[in-house]
């Protein structure tokens, strides 16, 4: 159990650079998880803290130890593959106890531990299996009994439920985060799925391009997303983008989202947008935060309207397709308030929920 | 394939029983050959009267003459010492070098990738003259030595590309995982890679081992006391004097030289096969 | 002088042992071994045989340099030219033999019917079984005054049963049937026979392998398309397996070019020198008449030919991405 430290973290191979400097603090006991699209960077980043890949520039401390040259039997580090990476020809004991036996710890400790570990993953009648014998979860499963029995400083999971069926990823995310407070220690995750990140997360790692886009809990990223990559990588279904201006409409500020709609901002916020009058902005609005006609509960809500292209019913709610100047947008309505295909339907938007941003930089202003 | 739906039985008796039948025939005629004449009498080994086919008066006498008056025992044993010997030196080198050639990123590893398989086509003809040269220097001329130590020239670059191809097979993470588990990268080979490649160890030695028992050339070149050689050498230079030629004896060599390897073939086809066909697919 | 050790100074051992760690250090040392055995017994041995080669060098004596004058006295010499002649035109009918019948008896041992397996394993028996104890045994069946095949074909005449008959009597008359390894082309066929015997296997093995890779839905497919037995061989086997059929046609080229066992049982390359190969004629002049510098010459004459199959190899596995 410890913290670890990237302090300006690269990667390079050949002519590409797969991690271009990455500084990132994760504490003591923390479940940190790196999101973004393949080839971000992120898995390379796990397999530089575990040792695989060679750090071409930069630092990494484990505790406080630096940890750059240390191969990856001295990192003290535990780690589930996404293939789970069990031992074919060992029985699940021999897999979980591996570790133990190499570093020569008494026997009755490793069976002590082993059990333990067993326990707590409920797979004791599991140990003199072979890993041919056993289903997707409980694979899953020994490979985190192969982690928590070495009782490690960290534990490092390489996109762990990506082999696994909708369903029993569901369940098997769950179980990860019962066992995170469990076993308390440094877990750094990585996937691609940002609901999984969102759900299991203390802080999420937003990356992309082999950089850091923007570092906070789930909460932060999904209401305050610093970058346009961030604010359409969290949260689903995607934020929408339409393009706008800010004008002035009457006494205070709009948004010009077409010829026909101008939302007008909230004077709250007029002050944050009044430097970018009449420059090429982008509007971000997540589909839950614009719905069908409702009662409004702030002074930020206003009403529009626009003709709907395309139901999808999710039960819950349905998502409604509407295109605005060219563009496809899609809010989020109670299933028996919406309009058919082709009529009109009146929205209300939440403009607290919006964010503007800036083509130029791909930031949120 | 299936038979076809609608093929008749005449048809597939001259599409497919009639020809495998001749080919099995062929096949394995020259063996059946061996047998009936090392159990035939000269006197009717020699009679070009009566039909070679039918064995009137069978006999162990060319048997017993193989193994009671020859050397062949002898030969038995050191083509086994070397088939064994030169295969586990093969093995051993080819493990570690198609390992690292595999798994392992350091500068020249392609080109030594290209040099072990330029090695493995350069057949053991173009260089027998000067491996004479080699093998006098070091003093290991007509000992078997000499055998095990060059064999594993055409051994090392086969087994090293048979199980290159092999450990590609075996996911990379499970060794990722072994070395975070704690083992050093010797001990992620030794403990989680060989022993999972092990059915890719066994084709190679067994592929090599047949080899190595039916290498003729430098078995003829470097040895030259009877009871040196091995059985290919030993049958054809020790069993024929001059112009004579003791058919029934030689045939019995034949014979009994051919049987362990197909006793060690029969036991191990799947391996053989798969050696086989892996050592051209690369 | 010894000066006392820190206590915690790691040893030459363990520093060694940590280095290993390092894929960079590992690699050659897990490369070594091989390496040592290639560089030793195939790298020097090739150097020597070059220099052999431009030597006059005789069996006990050091030899002097003589440049290119072995291989000007190879091309002037019959026996010589004879025996590449035959290299090439032994290795190109025995090879198109052996991929010809090897893909016929591929074909079918792919079928399914009973004894499959035994079948399929006693079929590689001539390949597995030590050359030249099999090729004894043909040595025998060729034999002038025993052969069986003779035999047979005499047994056939006396008989009188067939229009075979009739031909053996037109062409070779009563007593002898065909002096097998007495006639120089006679001879060379035979050669080649016992090649095809030996190599088919080889062929027809790696063949079924390829042949078991192709989906069965594609002849589905293509029985449904109203294909023949010809026309599915030939559009949709063929196709497929060609990428296993050129590895082992070249693999197989390797070894028959530079084949020794047959002719040296057999032949000897007799009758006067007409069935020499390149192989047995660098052992004749190296090994038997003790000329060390012109055997050498001879053997190397193979490797231009080896290198240009070995380049198309690796060109070709480069381009199927094989590696």
């Amino acid at each position: 159990m410890a913290q670890i430290l990237l302090k300006d973290l690269r990667k390079t191979y050949d002519q590409t650079e797969a991690v271009r400097g990455i500084n990132l603090d994760i504490e003591h006991n923390e479940f940190v998880v790196l999101v973004g699209p393949s080839g971000c960077g992120k898995t390379t980043t796990l397999r530089m803290i575990a040792g695989l890949e060679e750090i071409t520039d930069g630092v990494i401390l484990i505790g406080d130890r630096v940890i750059n040259n240390v191969p990856p039997k001295d990192r003290d580090i535990a780690m589930v593959f996404q293939n789970y990476a069990l031992y074919p020809h060992m029985t699940v004991e021999e897999n979980m106890s591996f570790g133990l036996r190499l570093r020569k710890v008494p026997r009755d400790e490793i069976g002590r531990r082993v059990s333990h570990a067993a326990g707590i993953l409920n797979i004791g009648e599991l140990l003199q299996r072979r890993p041919k014998q056993l289903s997707g979860g409980q694979r899953q499963r020994v490979a985190m009994g192969r982690a928590i029995v070495r009782n490690p400083q960290a534990f490092l999971f390489d996109e762990p439920l990506s082999n696994l069926d909708a369903k029993l990823r569901v369940q098997m995310r769950t179980e990860i985060k019962k066992i995170h407070q469990r076993v308390q220690t440094t877990v750094v995750y990585v996937t691609h799925d940002q609901v999984e990140a969102m759900t299991l997360a203390d802080r999420i790692v937003v990356m992309n391009h082999g950089i850091i886009e923007q570092v906070g809990t789930p909460q932060e990223m999904y209401e305050a997303p610093l970058t346009r990559f961030v604010a359409g990588f969290i949260g689903s279904p995607a934020m929408n983008f339409i393009p706008c201006r800010v004008v002035n409409a009457g006494s205070g500020l709009g948004v010009r989202l077409s010829d026909d709609i101008t939302l007008a901002l909230p004077d709250v916020q007029a002050d944050r947008y009044r430097g970018h009058v009449d420059r090429p902005l982008i509007f971000g609005i997540r589909p839950e935060h614009m719905t069908e006609q409702r009662q409004h509960t702030n002074a930020q809500q206003i009403d529009f309207s626009c003709t709907v292209s395309v139901l999808e019913p999710m039960g819950v709610d349905t998502m409604v397709f509407v295109e605005i100047d060219g563009t496809e947008v899609t809010a989020r309505a109670a299933p028996r308030s919406v309009s058919p295909v082709g009529a009109e339907m009146a929205f209300t938007i939440d403009m607290n929920n919006m964010h503007l941003i800036d083509p130029e930089t791909d930031r949120v202003i | 394939m299936n038979a076809m739906v609608g093929e008749t039985y005449v048809r597939r008796l001259v599409i497919f029983y009639i020809p495998l039948f001749m080919f099995v025939f062929v096949m394995l005629f020259p063996f059946a050959w061996m047998l009936i004449t090392s159990i035939k009498p000269d006197a009717e080994l020699y009679n070009p009267r009566i039909s070679p086919f039918i064995v009137r008066e069978p006999t162990l006498e060319h048997w017993e003459s193989l193994f009671g008056t020859t050397l062949f025992i002898r030969w038995a044993i050191n083509t086994l010492w070397v088939a064994i010997a030169s295969t586990a030196v093969s093995l051993f080198a080819g493990v570690l070098a198609g390992y690292a050639l595999s798994r392992l990123v350091f500068r020249g590893s392609t080109l030594f990738g290209i040099m072990i398989f330029v090695t493995y086509l350069v057949p053991p003809t173009l260089l027998f003259i000067p491996l004479t040269g080699v093998v006098t220097w070091m003093g290991l001329q007509d000992t078997t030595w000499s055998l095990i130590f060059t064999y594993p020239t055409f051994l090392v670059p086969f087994c090293t590309w048979l199980l290159m191809g092999y450990f590609q097979t075996i996911p990379k993470e499970l060794e990722e995982c072994a070395r975070i588990d704690g083992a050093t990268r010797l001990q992620a080979m030794s403990r989680i890679v060989i022993p999972l490649a092990v059915p890719g160890i066994l084709s190679a030695g067994i592929f090599a081992f047949t080899l190595s028992w039916n290498e003729f050339l430098y078995a003829l070149v470097f040895i030259h006391s009877p009871e040196n050689k091995t059985i290919p050498v030993g049958v054809t230079s020790e069993l024929i004097k001059g112009d004579v030629f003791f058919w029934g004896a030689l045939m019995a060599g034949a014979l009994f030289g051919s049987v362990p390897v197909a006793v060690v073939y029969s036991f191990f086809v799947e391996h053989y096969v798969s050696g086989m066909t892996g050592a051209v697919k690369g | 002088m010894t000066t006392p050790q820190p206590v915690n100074a790691p040893s030459l051992w363990a520093r060694f042992a940590t280095s290993l760690e390092d894929q960079r250090v590992l690699g050659y040392v897990l490369m070594a071994p091989a390496l040592l055995l290639i560089v030793i017994f195939i790298a020097y041995p090739f150097v020597l045989g070059v220099w052999m080669s431009l030597t006059d060098k005789i069996v006990g004596t050091p030899g002097t340099y003589i440049g290119l004058g072995n291989y000007e006295r190879l091309f002037a010499s019959d026996i010589f030219l004879t025996a590449a002649w035959n290299t090439v035109f032994f290795t190109t009918v025995a090879t198109v033999f052996k991929a010809v019948l090897g893909m016929w008896l591929a074909v079918l041992l792919n079928r399914r019917f009973r004894f499959a397996n035994i079948t399929r394993a006693s079929v590689l028996l001539p390949f597995i079984v030590p050359t030249v104890l099999s090729t004894l045994a043909w040595l025998w069946m060729f034999d002038a005054t025993f052969s069986v095949f003779n035999w047979t074909l005499r047994w056939m005449w006396q008989m009188e049963i067939s229009i075979l008959g009739l031909v053996l009597k037109e062409n070779w008359g009563f007593f002898r049937g065909p002096l097998w390894l007495g006639d120089p082309d006679l001879a060379m066929a035979s050669v080649i026979l016992v090649n095809v015997w030996r190599g088919l296997p080889f062929f027809a093995i790696s063949f079924l392998a390829g042949l078991q890779t192709i989906p069965p839905d594609l002849y589905d497919a293509a029985d449904i398309d109203g294909a023949s037995g010809w026309k599915k061989f030939w559009h949709v086997t063929l196709p497929l397996i060609k990428p296993v059929a050129i590895v082992v046609i070249v693999f197989s080229i390797v070894v028959t070019f530079a084949d020794f066992q047959l002719v040296y049982i057999l032949t000897r390359g007799g009758p006067n020198n007409e069935t020499h190969l390149l192989a047995t004629l660098a052992y004749q002049l190296g090994m038997g008449s003790g000329n060390i510098g012109q055997g050498a010459a001879v053997a190397l004459f193979m490797l231009p030919i080896l290198a240009v199959v070995i380049i198309f190899q690796l060109w070709y596995l480069r381009r199927e991405g094989v590696r």
